[in-house]
């Protein structure tokens, strides 16, 4: 208790020094863990990926659709579950910038497979009769005030018009990481549309959604899929859901790459303050550490007194940047509105940020605590600070 | 302030040296450094005797070595050649461990800038040495206050040395070398940061410590006050011992 009551007493010490290099510590641990949640966000739908589900599209390119008919047949697939569809629809909310995902759907076999959107019985219910129908996620929702019963306006840029669809329910996410920006309407209202307007257009799907018995076969499955169309007009390529997740984020990896290592930088910026603090710091007690060797500590004592002063500070800086986060990160979610899936502070983010605070403590004081460790006694009481 | 002027040292005032082994003995010590590539030979060989119970002083110019000699006896350096016997031990022998719990064991230290903890109490500096020993925190509490009490400090415990005087802080050192009731006390310029008044007060406790408790003191000093306070003054020039002399003690 002596012990520690020395150490934290030496951290407070020179209390504007000790003040700034705590804001110094808890901006760089907010700004990593926000930062870490930021990229987080856009490997979240990788994240939230089942292994047992497979993500059908057409081998030439996202843009290019599926015909319908290849349903029966990838269902009739051996090691095949269910099989659902799905079109990106693309449609503007009010201004541009409002942007969230939307897709027409086949809500009861979708929604068979997305066992992760939880939405009451009635709603489901009232949203399979209603054609004209759609169901918001629960972020979707608080974000634009959507309420059952509303009526919700799109603009179609894909399919052009304007789309009317009347809120039936609002869904929830089995898990903090499910995605609850999103909007499902019907497939049929699609499709029924393209027949009257762009007959060329009707009858195709975006994607098929495949869930699998066992996801160990998934490889055999997708290839097995994609050579039922091998050849065709329509050639598929079939891939597991998070493959297909993970194949947007590459498109922005770099981007992705880049952010990470800022947060990176951060870290290594800190740990110079830091090491500039604890070397000051450490510089100026030379005195008093002699004078403890002299009195018979060890050495191993004083570098202790060092680096849990360091490590003081680091703690301390920590708690605080990573209790930061969590408003943080959700003011950043405000911002941004619906363009991240989820913006939630992770587990992994807080030991990571836990681990870079305990790292800058270390680095911080290994060199001053190496030091003072082998001053020798006759110099250090001959030092002045 | 009571001074006694002149003539040999009175004997019904000094305390009683004791026959037999020194308790300090140095045997042809010497001590090079080096500075800048080139080798500065500090003590020369030196070779003296300081008995139980003595307050000794050690003087002499700058560069003489008498900071260096004390540094030696207090087990803070090691002689590059000679012998170190301290109560007995040969300390030139023992690793930097052994001689770091042999100095919490046998030595009292007392600097002259007092290298006080700024963060800690007065109470709290005395019991510092005692972390080294296997005593309870109760046992430390109660031994630190008595070494508060006996430098007549008991009511400033809880003052950090930034609230005490340069006496006071002083005297807050002099109890934190008494409080492991040390075989030595080792005393370099312990006036050197005062004024007249306080650093007599200083200079009276060691003279109690020497006369009621029998502390063997070893005291560096440029002040022929201050070593005025000893009964032996021991002078060294260039690295050697160059005179001893018993002294008139001016008591304080």
């Amino acid at each position: 208790m002596f012990f520690l009551g020395l150490i934290l007493r030496n951290a407070l010490r020179h209390k504007l020094r000790s003040l700034l290099t705590l804001l110094g510590l808890v901006v760089a641990i907010l700004a990593f863990g926000l930062i870490s949640t930021v990229v987080g966000a856009w490997y979240a739908n990788s994240e939230a990926a089942s292994n047992a589900r497979l993500v059908s599209r057409n081998a030439i390119s996202l843009a290019f659709s599926l015909p319908i008919s290849y349903k029966q047949k990838v269902r009739a697939v051996e090691g095949v579950k269910d099989v659902s569809y799905a079109n990106w629809f693309g449609g503007i909310y009010k201004d541009p910038k409002n942007f969230f995902p939307q897709f027409a759907i086949d809500p009861e076999s979708y929604l068979r497979i997305y066992r992760d959107y939880l939405l009451p019985e009635d709603d489901l219910r009232n949203f399979i009769r209603d054609r004209k129908g759609c169901v918001v996620g629960r972020r979707l929702a608080d974000t634009y005030g959507f309420k059952v019963g509303d009526t919700v306006t799109l603009k179609g840029t894909i399919f052009p018009g304007d789309w009317e669809l009347v809120v039936r329910g609002i869904y929830d996410g089995r898990e903090a990481k499910t995605d609850t920006a999103q909007l499902f309407f019907h497939w049929d209202l699609l499709n029924e549309t393209m027949k009257q307007k762009t007959p060329r257009r009707a009858n195709y799907v975006g994607v098929y959604v495949v869930e699998i018995a066992n996801p160990e076969n998934a490889a055999s499955i997708s290839q097995n899929i994609d050579a039922l169309f091998k050849n065709s007009a329509w050639e598929t390529l079939t891939e597991t859901e998070q493959a297909f997740q993970l194949g947007f984020v590459s498109m922005i990896e770099a981007i992705v790459v880049a952010i990470r290592f800022m947060s990176y930088v951060v870290i290594v910026i800190i740990l110079a303050v830091m090491a500039n603090t604890m070397a000051m710091t450490a510089r100026e007690r030379l005195s008093e550490y002699a004078t403890l060797k002299a009195l018979g500590f060890s050495p191993r004592f004083v570098a202790a007194l060092i680096f849990g002063e360091s490590l003081t500070l680091a703690a301390i800086g920590a708690v605080l940047g990573i209790l930061l986060t969590f408003p943080a990160a959700r003011g950043f979610s405000s911002l941004t509105g619906t363009l991240f899936p989820t913006m939630q502070v992770s587990d992994d983010t807080v030991v990571r940020q836990v681990i870079s605070a305990v790292i800058v403590g270390l680095l911080a004081a290994a060199l001053p605590a190496w030091r003072a460790a082998r001053v020798r006694i006759v110099d250090g009481l001959r030092s002045i600070g | 302030m009571d001074e006694t002027a002149g003539g040999r040292a009175e004997e019904a005032d000094a305390p009683i040296a004791q026959p037999g082994a020194p308790i300090i003995s140095i045997r042809r010590v010497v001590k090079n450094y080096m500075r800048g590539g080139q080798t500065v030979e500090v003590l020369m060989g030196i070779s003296l005797d300081i008995a139980r119970g003595e307050f000794v002083a050690l003087m002499g110019p700058s560069g003489s070595g008498k900071s260096t000699l004390l540094n030696l006896i207090a087990g803070i350096d090691k002689p590059t050649t000679g012998e170190l016997l301290i109560d007995g031990e040969d300390i030139t022998r023992l690793t930097e461990s052994e001689l770091a719990q042999w100095r919490a064991e046998k030595v009292g230290f007392i600097f002259q800038f007092y290298n006080l903890m700024p963060v800690l109490s007065a109470l709290e500096n005395v019991e510092l040495p005692l972390l080294l020993t296997g005593l309870s925190r109760r046992e430390r509490r109660e031994r630190a206050e008595l070494a508060l009490e006996m430098v007549n400090l008991a009511d400033r415990m809880d003052h950090t040395p930034n609230e005490l005087s340069g006496g006071q802080q002083q005297r807050v050192a002099i109890a934190r070398a008494i409080v492991t009731d040390p075989t030595i006390l080792v005393a370099d310029e312990p006036t050197g940061d005062l004024d007249r008044t306080s650093a007599s007060e200083v200079l009276g406790m060691l003279q109690r410590l020497n006369r009621d408790l029998g502390a063997t003191i070893v005291m560096v000093t440029h002040d022929a006050r201050a070593a005025g306070a000893a009964q032996v003054i021991m002078h060294l020039e260039k690295g050697v011992l160059d005179s001893r002399e018993v002294t008139v003690q001016i008591k304080h």
